[in-house]
């Protein structure tokens, strides 16, 4: 397969992805009405006092991310396998480990990027500091790639279970349990003017390596799930 | 036939592994036995109360062996699960699914003793600390490998994702416990340092019996429940047929 051909594939793969996400539009919107509506619960759960918000803001901001990723992911393979597109890619020749991957890359943009966007509203919210924003910004741009390329894992093995879902959550939590503790550890340690670009370092370095290596296991769970 | 080849190649036929792994069996739960007991005994009588922790520093002698081998089945889960994956041997399917209830067993009775001893010691049954957060992840990393393998119907698919599974958690493994480690620390350092362990051989002697115990309880247990799956898996096959009528004479 020529360098080129592989190229094309990606930037194909990539352009079918948006056209079908634009489609379902309203499917799209749900993990982040979901993701609003649970950073909405916790100043009616614990309190409207701003002081105990601004503590806790940089968790719950980014848990309530995780537990959106997760939602979006279930549906990140299923109608492709259910329809038979994850055959046809299967077979079309071109490696498996990048039409994972741009799928990958599509599902961040997507589900990953809307909950960038919306950070500052939900950081408003949660009377986070303003030293702090920057960095939840940052910490969720780095990390919810992270999140989607290792989360693919977990959807490419439970695709062809009939209630992949709950299974999906208990798989992928574990794992996102680094990327969660850097990511608010960054961000508390901006609020209170500490270096945080440690964090951010390791985070980066996480991002890399599951770009890396995320791939080929989604390839591999892929293969094993039409298998 | 290459002898090597051939060695690899006995051993991943399931006649020839239930054959010789039955004859092991008994020697492995004897070994375990021997070795529990003298333990046990060195551990809970002979051994000193520490001078700070008092008598409670006898749950050691359970809590660190278990706790080490919840750690080692998993990353031995990983590398079976590598071989399983790579060569497609389904003897090691079958090990790596066999490893996760044992292991889980070892992760909880590890977090249990590990309570009971803090209670005393800190004053408190459960701390957000470093060690005890990641030896839970790793709880919900076995459950989630058990769970993976019962949601298929079909065993030998069920055990390739567990053995993925279980080779993605490894390597994230190391990951979760530097981050929790680094995010909050209250449990004392290794007992077991690089310059050598700094407990006295009178305690040091019964945590390596035990340690050595729990290995041969966790190969027993593998072989057995390997036995077990095969029979299962094989249940239309002739060689379980042949063994069943021979049994049955």
């Amino acid at each position: 397969m020529s360098r080129q051909a592989t190229g094309t594939a990606f930037v194909a793969l990539l352009r079918r992805d948006f056209l079908l996400a634009y489609r379902r539009r309203a499917e799209l919107l749900q993990p982040l009405v979901f993701l609003l509506v649970v950073v909405t619960l916790f100043p009616l759960g614990v309190g409207p006092s701003p002081a105990l918000l601004a503590n806790i803001a940089p968790g719950v901001i980014w848990i309530a991310a995780l537990l959106a990723t997760v939602l979006s992911l279930d549906s990140l393979f299923r109608s492709d396998f259910e329809d038979g597109t994850l055959e046809q890619m299967v077979l079309s020749g071109q490696s498996l480990a990048l039409i994972a991957l741009a799928r990958t890359v599509a599902h961040w943009l997507v589900a990953g990027l809307p909950i960038v966007l919306l950070s500052p509203l939900l950081a408003m919210w949660m009377n986070l500091p303003d030293e702090g924003l920057l960095i939840l910004i940052e910490s969720l741009a780095i990390g919810t790639p992270v999140l989607s390329l290792i989360g693919a894992i977990g959807g490419a093995l439970t695709v062809s279970l009939k209630r992949g879902g709950q299974l999906l959550s208990l798989l992928v939590f574990p794992l996102y349990v680094p990327l969660l503790i850097l990511a608010t550890s960054a961000v508390s340690a901006a609020v209170v003017d500490l270096p945080y670009t440690g964090q951010l370092g390791l985070m980066t370095a996480g991002l890399i390596a599951s770009l890396t290596l995320a791939p080929f296991a989604t390839a591999a769970a892929l293969k094993l799930s039409l298998s | 036939m290459n002898p090597i080849y051939l060695f690899f190649h006995k051993t991943g036929s399931p006649p020839w592994f239930y054959k010789y792994s039955g004859k092991l069996i008994p020697w492995l739960w004897a070994l375990f036995l021997a070795l529990t007991i003298y333990g046990l005994y060195l551990g809970l009588f002979v051994a000193p109360a520490d001078y700070q922790q008092g008598e409670s520093v006898r749950i050691m002698y359970l809590h660190v062996p278990t706790a080490w081998m919840s750690m080692m089945i998993y990353g031995l889960m990983a590398i079976m699960g590598f071989i399983a994956l790579v060569w497609r041997i389904r003897i090691m399917e079958v090990l790596v699914i066999s490893s996760a209830p044992i292991g889980a067993a070892f992760t909880i009775i590890a977090l249990i003793t590990g309570s009971l001893w803090g209670r005393p010691t800190w004053g408190t049954y459960w701390v957000w600390d470093a060690r005890l957060t990641s030896e839970l992840v790793l709880l919900f990393l076995y459950f989630g490998v058990i769970a993976l393998y019962n949601a298929f119907d079909e065993p030998r698919k069920a055990a390739r994702a567990a053995s993925l599974m279980s080779i993605v958690g490894a390597i994230n493994l190391p990951i979760i416990y530097f981050s929790v480690e680094w995010w909050n620390t209250l449990h004392q350092g290794s007992s077991m340092g690089s310059d050598g362990p700094g407990i006295h051989p009178s305690m040091l002697l019964p945590l390596l019996l035990m340690a050595t115990a729990t290995k041969f309880y966790y190969g027993a247990n593998l072989l057995t429940r390997a036995r077990l799956c095969l029979l299962k898996q094989d249940h239309r096959k002739r060689w379980v047929q042949d063994l069943l009528s021979k049994e049955s004479n």
